[in-house]
C-alpha cells in the first residue's frame, strides 16, 4: 500500500460521516484555540514589554538612603547629587527629596493626615530629563516656578486628587499651591507617579525641607552601568557607603519577562483539559466507527489488507480528525491573538511557536486517541468482521 | 489437474466453543466451478473463509495453491488474498462515498498499484461486467444487480486465480441473479476457478459440481458421485 493511498483511505470514513467528524473534533479545536491564544497573547505581551523596556532604557540606577545598623533611617549627604554627577560615564543625574510632615489635599477642609498615599517631594529641574518623562498638560517646574507655590502632579497623584487640568489649586502644607503641570506615567519611577512635586527652593523656604535627597536618579551609557554601579554607593555617601541602597528600576520590568502570569497557567491548564476531553471524544468516535465499519474492515482484509494496514488506516484517520480540529483551533486562536494585540496596541506577531505546538498537540492527541480503536480494528478477525454485518 | 484448494479433515471451533465445521475434506481443482449448498448455519461461510485464507482451521490443514495456511504469516496470507483470491459477498460491501471505478480500484490498493493505473484497470473490468456506462455512479444510484456486478469487478480487478462468492445472488431478484450467475459462468469459461455458496437449489443445479454441507460436515459431493467431474 502506498502512503498517498493511506491518506485517501484514512479520510474516507470521515467523508462518509462529516457531521459526526465535525462534532467530535470540537473538543480538540477548543483545546488548541486556548493553547494558541494563551501562548500567542503572552508572546505579544512579552514583545510589548521588550519594546517598552528598550524605549525606557536599562541604563538608569537609583540611589536611596538605607537603614543603619540599628535600623534607623539614614540620610544621603546634601552634596551627594553633585558628587554622583562627577562619576566617569554618568550622563545625567537628578534627585527628589521627601518633604516630611506635609500632605497635599484638594481643599483645606480635608484632614491633613489623610495623605491619600500621595507624597510631597522636592524635585530638581532636571528630573524629567533624567527620567525620560513628559507632561500631559501644562509644563514641568522651571527656574521661574520652582521658587513659588507651584506644583506638578504625577499621573497617579493627579487622578487620586481629581485634578484634570492645570490652574487648579491644591492645599499643601498650610497654603494653596497652583497646579502647573501633569506628568505622564513613569514606569521606571512609580514613586514619582504617586507624588506632588514642588521646587527645591520653595520646599526649603516654605515647607521646612532639609535639602537631603531621598532618591537620586542617574543615567549613564549602557556599557558604563556596571562600572558606575560599583562606585555609586561610596560616591554618594563616602562616610557610610554601607547605608546606601543602589538599585536598577528596569530590573523589575526585566523580571516580568521571565514570569508567566498565573492566568496564563490557568488557561494553558484549561486548554490541556479541553485537549484531553477532545482526545477522549475522538477515541470514542473512532471506537464507534470501528464497530460500525466491521464489514468494511472485513472487506479490506479480503482485498489483501494486513493487520498493519488496518491499524495504520484507523490511526491515520484519528490523527487526521484531530489535526482538522487543530487547524480550526489554530485559526481561531490566531484571530484571538491578533484581536487582543490590536485592542491593546501591542505589536501584531503570528505566534509560530504556539501554532506549531498546537498542531503537534492535536496530532499527538489524535494518535494517542486512535491507538486503542486502531488496535481493536487490526485484531478483529476477518471472519468476525464479515459475520457481524 | 492442479489442486487449487485442498482441505483435509478440517475442523473449526469458534471462540465460545461453537463447532462450525467437523472433519471436512474437499479439493477444488483448477478451472472448476463449485457450488456449496446447505441450510443456514451449516458452516458454508466458515468453509469459504478458510478456503480464502481469511481464517485458519482449529484442526486439519488447508492448502491454497500449495501453501499450508497454518505455516504462513498474516502478511503472506494477506498477499495471497491481494494477488490470487477474489471475494464476492452477499452484502456487496461497496464504499458509499466512492464511485464505481474507485470501488473497483480498491481491489488493487493493497498491491501497491499507483492510482492512475488502478482506475484505468478498474474501468476496463467494469466494461467487461457490462457497467462501462456506470463508471462514475455511486452505489446509492445503482440497482442491486449493478452493485453486485461492481463487487464482482472489484474481485476480478487483480486477475485472481480463484474467486470465492458467498451467496452472491442472495440479495438480488431472480433476473439480476441470473445476470450475476451468467457472469460467473463466463468467468469460469475463461479459466478462473470459482466456488459459489448458495442455498438456492435452482442456482446450484445450474453449476457443474455441488458440495452439500450439513452441521459442519460434507454430506454429498457430486464430483465424488460422478467419479470426478474435476
Ligand atoms: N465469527 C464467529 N464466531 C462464532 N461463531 C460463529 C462465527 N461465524 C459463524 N459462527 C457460527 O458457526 C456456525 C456456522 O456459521 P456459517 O459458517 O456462517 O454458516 P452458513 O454460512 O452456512 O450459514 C453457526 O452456528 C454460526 O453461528
Ligand atoms: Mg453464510
Amino acid at each position: 500500500m502506498r502512503v498517498s493511498d493511506l491518506g485517501r483511505e484514512s479520510t474516507s470514513g470521515l467523508r462518509g460521516r462529516p457531521a459526526r467528524a465535525v462534532l467530535s473534533l470540537l473538543g480538540i479545536a477548543v483545546g488548541v484555540t486556548a493553547m494558541v491564544a494563551v501562548l500567542g497573547i503572552s508572546a505579544a505581551s512579552q514583545a510589548g514589554l521588550i519594546a517598552q523596556i528598550s524605549s525606557l532604557g536599562t541604563n538608569m540606577l537609583t540611589v536611596a538612603p538605607g537603614r543603619d545598623l540599628f535600623g534607623g533611617q539614614t540620610e544621603l549627604p546634601v552634596e551627594s547629587v553633585a558628587m554622583v554627577s562627577r562619576i566617569e560615564g554618568v550622563r545625567s543625574v537628578s534627585a527628589v527629596g521627601a518633604v516630611g510632615g506635609h500632605s497635599v489635599r484638594r481643599t483645606d477642609k480635608i484632614d491633613p493626615d489623610d495623605t491619600n498615599g500621595i507624597a510631597v517631594l522636592a524635585a530638581r529641574l532636571d528630573l524629567l530629563d533624567t527620567l525620560g518623562g513628559s507632561v500631559t498638560a501644562g509644563s514641568y517646574l522651571s527656574p521661574a516656578t520652582e521658587r513659588y507655590p507651584a506644583v506638578v502632579l504625577g499621573a497617579v497623584a493627579a487622578s487620586r486628587l481629581g485634578v484634570g487640568s492645570v490652574g487648579d489649586q491644591v492645599y499643601l502644607g498650610e497654603r494653596w499651591f497652583t497646579v502647573v503641570g501633569l506628568l505622564a506615567p513613569l514606569p521606571l519611577a512609580p514613586e514619582v507617579d504617586r507624588a506632588a512635586l514642588v521646587g527645591w527652593p520653595v520646599a526649603q523656604t516654605d515647607l521646612g525641607f532639609s535639602g537631603h535627597p531621598t532618591t537620586i536618579y542617574e543615567r549613564s551609557a549602557d556599557e558604563a552601568v556596571a562600572g558606575v554601579r560599583q562606585v555609586l554607593a561610596a560616591t554618594a555617601n563616602p562616610e557610610n557607603p554601607q547605608n546606601v541602597a543602589v538599585s536598577r528600576p528596569s530590573d523589575a520590568l526585566t523580571a516580568q519577562l521571565a514570569t508567566r502570569s498565573a492566568f496564563d497557567q490557568l488557561f494553558l491548564g484549561l486548554g490541556a483539559v479541553a485537549l484531553l476531553v477532545g482526545g477522549i471524544g475522538v477515541a470514542n468516535t473512532m471506537i464507534i466507527s470501528v464497530l460500525e465499519r466491521r464489514g468494511e474492515i472485513g472487506m479490506r482484509r479480503s482485498l489483501g489488507a494486513t493487520r498493519r494496514h488496518i491499524r495504520a488506516q484507523f490511526l491515520a484517520e484519528s490523527a487526521v480528525l484531530s489535526a482538522l480540529g487543530g487547524v480550526i483551533g489554530v485559526v481561531v486562536g490566531i484571530a484571538v491573538c491578533v484581536g487582543y494585540s490590536l485592542a491593546r496596541g501591542l505589536p501584531v506577531t503570528l505566534p509560530w511557536t504556539a501554532v506549531g505546538a498546537g498542531l503537534a498537540a492535536a496530532v499527538g492527541t489524535g494518535i494517542a486517541a486512535g491507538l486503542y480503536p486502531a488496535g481493536r480494528a487490526a485484531r478483529l478477525s476477518p471472519t468476525e468482521a464479515l459475520a457481524a454485518v | 489437474m492442479t489442486e487449487m484448494i485442498t482441505a483435509s479433515q478440517v475442523g473449526k471451533v469458534y471462540r465460545g466453543g461453537v463447532p462450525a465445521l467437523t472433519d471436512v475434506s474437499l479439493t477444488v481443482r483448477k478451472g472448476e466451478l463449485v457450488a456449496i449448498v446447505g441450510p443456514s448455519g451449516s458452516g458454508k461461510s466458515t468453509l469459504l473463509h478458510l478456503m480464502g485464507t481469511l481464517d485458519t482451521p482449529t484442526s486439519g490443514t488447508v492448502r491454497v495453491l500449495g501453501l499450508d495456511l497454518s505455516e504462513v504469516s498474516d502478511g503472506t496470507l494477506s498477499a495471497m488474498r491481494a494477488h490470487w483470491i477474489g471475494f464476492v459477498f452477499q452484502q456487496f460491501f461497496l464504499g458509499a462515498t466512492l464511485s464505481a471505478v474507485d470501488n473497483v480500484a480498491q481491489g488493487l490498493v493493497y498491491q501497491g498499484v499507483p492510482r492512475g493505473r488502478r482506475r484505468r484497470r478498474a474501468a476496463e473490468v467494469l466494461d467487461r461486467v457490462g457497467l462501462g456506462h456506470r463508471l462514475d455512479h455511486r452505489p446509492a444510484r445503482m440497482s442491486g444487480g449493478e452493485r453486485q456486478r461492481v463487487a464482482i469487478a472489484r474481485a476480478l480487478v487483480a486477475d485472481p486465480a480463484i474467486v470465492l462468492a458467498d451467496e452472491p445472488t442472495g440479495n438480488l431478484d431472480s433476473a439480476s441473479g441470473a445476470v450475476v450467475l451468467d457472469l460467473l459462468h463466463q468467468l469460469n469459461r475463461e479459466g478462473t476457478t470459482i466456488v459459489v455458496i448458495t442455498h438456492d437449489t435452482d442456482v446450484a443445479d445450474r453449476l457443474p459440481r455441488r458440495v452439500r454441507i450439513r452441521d459442519g460436515a460434507v454430506v454429498a459431493d457430486s464430483a465424488a458421485v460422478s467419479g470426478g467431474a474435476g
